[in-house]
């Protein structure tokens, strides 16, 4: 019971990352269409940039809190500012293109950020301070999860809510849902299109960065390369819950996360990352739907 | 007044770009003896780079609208190079002397750079079927290499055998490793199939640096040996030449079979395919059967380069088959220009040699190829030298009798 | 008079939309019908259906090829179903754009020749007498259809009208004993339109074939047609000769928006 409980709670951590990334796929996909290869990128420089302010910061003798928050702001507004920049450059000139230029461009967009991170910064692995503070009241369960992982989990919860509310009930959170069934129609009935299409990137974006701080802090080390595995398997999650369905990011993370940690837990660490892209492959084969998106018969 | 309002414009995205890229380029610091470095010059360097690209940017944009119309009128210069005979006919001898000679006036380090370009000549031709001619996407196009690759150390190791059995081994077991995943995944849209093949290329390449007492582990397999001459021993400097030999001749079948097949009736089939997959089946094509013939193939040529990879660096580890593999082979797809024999040739040429003259590219490898990628399929998703459509002329005198003329690359 | 297409109690839905309702229709072999209803009437699902693009949920397809016996055809695919002998052009024109147009109707030989992978690469003497005869019998459809000027053009860069004719060549390429054209006169002038109509007449006497087409232009379905069948919501609300449908009340309600419009043309 024991180490079925840490399992399902390090399932639940991973899995609570895996959907706040798999939120920016699943959103893009939903409005464009498109794989944003460059997704997992975005959370590594999210990483990246709260790891330089918070060293910055500690350097010159910040307290631990105003640490969290001013790298966590900065984070978040730079990997806004990315993703809005990468849409800008490598999708934006390709909406009329056929299907796979847009695909192989993420792809090239997502080389050349990783290898800018890499020339930038460093090749070698970072150690990563935990920016998560410790509170007090997380330790009466510290028994069952640790206090970071608490607060990985409660983050991304609280984040989920707020965009589900964001969608449901704000003017843009509507745009984008139109935008999302019919570009042509909301065109029509005057939606900004492009400010839709930004305001995606950048929502999913800073949603990568807290995701990029929460995983980074928790597992303690960073490198340029982060992003591609990690962006692999939120694309998985999304894939799995639906692409296109909010709802379905996250409940794909949560399984994904589950199913990996108890894999790896039961069966063999080794093959980690070998569990996760079998599931991809198997879901894409056997369901492309996923668990909660909708079958989409082509229009002829 | 217009370039002002350019330069305007190029002058803001620069102040953004420097903004952008402040925490990454100006600040390094070293976590454990906490010191910030601070690279303020960084900053010039940005600003002047994205200031200059930002206005090419702009003009090629503008000028890349204007040119939709134009496109293919008149032949630039490359192209009549490359396609009138008055001028290839040389260009072709020229080359042929020196491709045979190459191994003589170049040293020995030199031979065998230029064999590993003709590897990846091999690789890109061969993902060239895929997604030149077919247009499937393939992003795990290292696994086949890789299969290919270790069939070779591996029924080497264990049966001993030679290098020219297993080279048409390695060749098959690949395209059945092609048919194996393109069975399940050909049904699936284009970004599904790129992901999924990305996908099973690493639980291969997972698979053989986990499954120690099959592949070896990460440590690899060394002292594959190098291919026989009819049982001649070569020192090593002979066997580099021989191995150099060896690959110009695969290339050139290489060329000639992928051109034959692309002007044929199934390489048309793989056309109208790429081109609209209903339609294609609405005029008759079995779309599951024609997209797995060109995933076979193509992954029969990464096959083979493998088992020729193997036997040139007679070491092989899973390292030399992970994703940025993938990539580079697709860069050079994309720069040379899908479908285009003679772009990929020169694309792979020039990918693989660049950085080994160079060292400005050889730094910026990988940025460049990501850089190639987005640039390429924004401003000339053509490629360097686009591919042309084979032309026909009638003779309408003898109850028509049309006649094909080749001026394919 | 024996018919080459028979279709019983078609139904499909999309979710909630009931797109086809308990359709039925009979083509006569050598006949021109035409369908025709009002916008998302469900005419063109009703090609998908046949051509294997959408699976029915209920009903039967069944055609009678002029040679061999009667097959069932639901559960076909694209592909097998053109080898049988339906061709069909579709509404919003699917050409190979970056393919030339000559390629464009070779493409509809392929399931009528049979050279493999051997024969690309060696190209022996009967792959290359294949070839030419893919060649020349394409040319030949291409000057039927009056586009042998535009035989090396890619077929992106034709006008409107010829790519419309274009779509009929190469699905008469196919060899096809029953002709599915959706909208063929869709942008065309009432010139091209009247060229439109003689090729249709050709095309059934000089290849044999039974046509089924949908079409907005009342005066090429009446001029064409000499059944017609009359879909609204999904549902076949009324059919028969094109006198009888001009003085169907159930039509002429239907229609009312659509016969009016039809007048301007
Ligand atoms: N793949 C699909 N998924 C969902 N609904 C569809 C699909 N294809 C068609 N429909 C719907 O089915 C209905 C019938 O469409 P269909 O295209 O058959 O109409 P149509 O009679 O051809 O009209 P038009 O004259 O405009 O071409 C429409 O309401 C359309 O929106
Ligand atoms: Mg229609």
């Amino acid at each position: 019971m024991n180490y079925f409980g840490e399992l399902f709670f390090s399932g639940l951590t991973r899995g609570s990352i895996y959907a706040l990334l798999a939120l920016g796929y699943t959103m893009v996909y939903g409005i464009l269409q498109l794989i944003n290869f460059a997704h997992g990128e975005i959370y590594m420089i999210g990483a990246f940039t709260a790891l330089i302010v918070a060293s910055v910061l500690t350097v010159k003798g910040f307290s631990s809190i105003a640490i969290l928050v001013l790298a966590a702001v900065v984070a978040v507004v730079y990997s806004a500012a990315y993703g809005y920049t990468v849409e800008k450059i490598a999708y934006k000139p390709l909406r009329q293109a056929p299907r796979l230029s847009p695909l192989i461009s993420a792809i090239g967009m997502s080389i050349f950020l990783q290898n800018y991170i890499m020339l930038a910064q460093t090749s070698d692995f970072l150690p990563y301070p935990n920016l998560l503070p410790p509170i007090p009241l997380f330790n009466r369960f510290s028994n069952i999860i640790g206090p970071s992982e608490l607060s990985i989990v409660l983050t991304s919860a609280i984040l989920m809510i707020l965009l589900t509310l964001f969608i449901k009930f704000t003017k843009t959170g509507k745009a984008m849902r139109a935008t999302a069934q019919d570009k042509e129609m909301a065109m029509l009935v005057g939606v900004n299109v492009n400010r839709v299409i930004s305001t995606t990137f950048i929502i999913g974006s800073a949603l990568a960065a807290i995701g990029g701080i929460l995983i980074a802090s928790h597992t303690g080390r960073i490198n340029f390369y982060i992003g591609f595995s990690a962006g692999i398997k939120a694309f998985t999650a999304a894939v799995l819950g639906g692409i296109g369905s909010i709802p379905g990011a996250m409940l794909g993370g949560l399984v994904l996360g589950l199913a990996e940690s108890f894999a790896t837990g039961y069966i063999s660490s080794d093959y980690e990352d070998v569990f996760a892209f079998a599931l991809l492959v198997l879901i894409l084969i056997f369901k492309p739907s996923g668990l909660l998106g909708r079958a989409n018969n082509q229009k002829v | 007044m217009k370039i002002t309002a350019e330069l305007k414009k190029s002058f803001y995205i620069a102040l953004w770009f420097i903004l952008l890229t402040f925490p990454i380029m100006v600040i390094r610091v070293n976590t454990i003896e906490q010191i910030v470095i601070w690279r303020w010059v960084n900053l010039l360097y940005v600003g002047i780079g994205s200031f200059v690209l930002s206005f090419l940017w702009q003009l090629f944009l503008k000028k890349k609208s204007r040119s939709v119309q134009t496109i293919g009128t008149k032949p630039s210069p490359l192209r009549r190079l490359l396609y009138e005979p008055k001028f290839n006919r040389p260009a072709l001898v020229v080359i042929a002397i020196f491709t045979i000679i190459f191994p003589f006036i170049f040293s020995h380090y030199q031979v065998n750079i230029m064999t590993t370009a003709l590897i990846y000549v091999m690789l890109g031709l061969g993902l060239n079927i895929e997604v030149g001619l077919a247009g499937l996407l393939d992003l795990g196009y290292v696994a086949f290499y890789a299969v290919g690759a270790y069939s070779y150390a591996l029924l080497n190791y264990h049966f001993g055998l030679g290098f020219w059995t297993l080279l048409p081994v390695g060749a098959i077991l690949a395209a059945f490793f092609g048919i194996l995943i393109g069975l399940p995944v050909l049904r699936l849209r284009g970004d599904y199939l790129a992901i999924v093949t990305l996908g099973f290329a690493e639980i291969i390449r997972l698979i053989l640096e986990n499954w120690n007492t099959f592949s070896f582990g990460p440590s690899g397999i060394s002292n594959i040996p190098r291919p026989g001459l009819f049982g001649i021993k070569l020192n090593s400097e002979q066997s580099a030449i021989y191995m150099y030999y060896l690959l110009v001749i695969f290339c050139l079948l290489a060329i000639f079979v992928v051109h034959r097949l692309k002007n044929s009736r199934i390489g048309r089939a793989w056309n109208a395919l790429r081109e609209d997959e209903l339609a294609c089946q609405a005029a008759g094509i079995d779309k599951t059967r024609t997209k797995l013939t060109a995933f076979a193939l193509g992954a029969t040529w990464a096959g083979m380069a493998g088992v020729l990879f193997a036997a040139k660096t007679t070491f092989i580890n899973p390292a030399s088959f992970t994703f940025l593999e993938s990539a580079m082979i697709l860069s050079i797809v994309v720069l040379g220009g899908m479908g285009s024999i003679i772009g990929v040739v020169i694309a792979a040429l020039a990918i693989i040699l660049l950085p080994e003259y160079l060292r400005v590219f050889s730094d910026y490898r990988m940025i460049l190829f990501g850089a190639v990628l987005i640039t390429m399929m924004i401003f000339r998703p053509q490629g360097i030298i686009a591919d042309m459509r084979k032309k026909y002329e009638s003779h309408k005198t003898s109850g028509s009798k049309i006649k094909g003329i080749d001026q394919n690359g | 008079m024996d018919n080459v297409l028979e279709v019983k109690n078609l139904t499909l839905n999309f979710g909630g939309l009931q797109a086809l309702d308990n359709v039925s229709l009979e083509i006569n072999k050598g006949e021109i019908a035409a369908l025709i209803g009002p916008n998302g009437a469900g005419k063109t699902t009703l090609f998908n259906c046949l051509t294997g693009i959408h699976k029915p949920a209920a009903g039967d397809i069944i055609l009678h090829p002029p040679q061999g016996k009667s097959r069932r055809l639901n559960n076909f695919k694209i592909n097998q179903i053109t080898t049988l002998g339906i061709a069909r052009t579709f509404q919003n024109i699917r050409l190979f754009g970056g393919m030339t147009v000559l390629e464009n109707v070779m493409i509809g030989r392929h399931c009528r020749t049979g050279a493999g992978i051997a024969g690309a690469i060696l190209r022996d003497k009967s792959t290359r007498h294949e070839e030419n005869l893919i060649v020349n019998e394409s040319y030949c459809i291409l000057e039927k259809i009056g586009l042998n000027i535009y035989v090396n053009d890619l077929a992106k860069n034709l006008p409107y009208g010829a790519q419309r004719r274009l779509e009929i060549a190469r699905a008469l390429a196919t060899d096809p004993f029953l002709l599915l054209l959706d909208e063929p006169a869709a942008g065309m002038n009432p010139q091209e339109t009247k060229e439109l109509e003689d090729l249709i007449y050709s095309l059934r006497d000089d290849h044999n074939l039974s046509i089924l087409l949908i079409e907005h232009d009342m005066k090429l379905v009446m001029n064409l047609a000499q059944n017609i069948f009359v879909l609204d919501y999904g549902e076949e609300i009324a059919r028969g000769t094109p006198q009888e449908i001009c003085r169907n009340p159930a039509v002429i309600k239907a229609y009312l928006g659509v016969e009016a419009s039809a007048e301007y043309n």
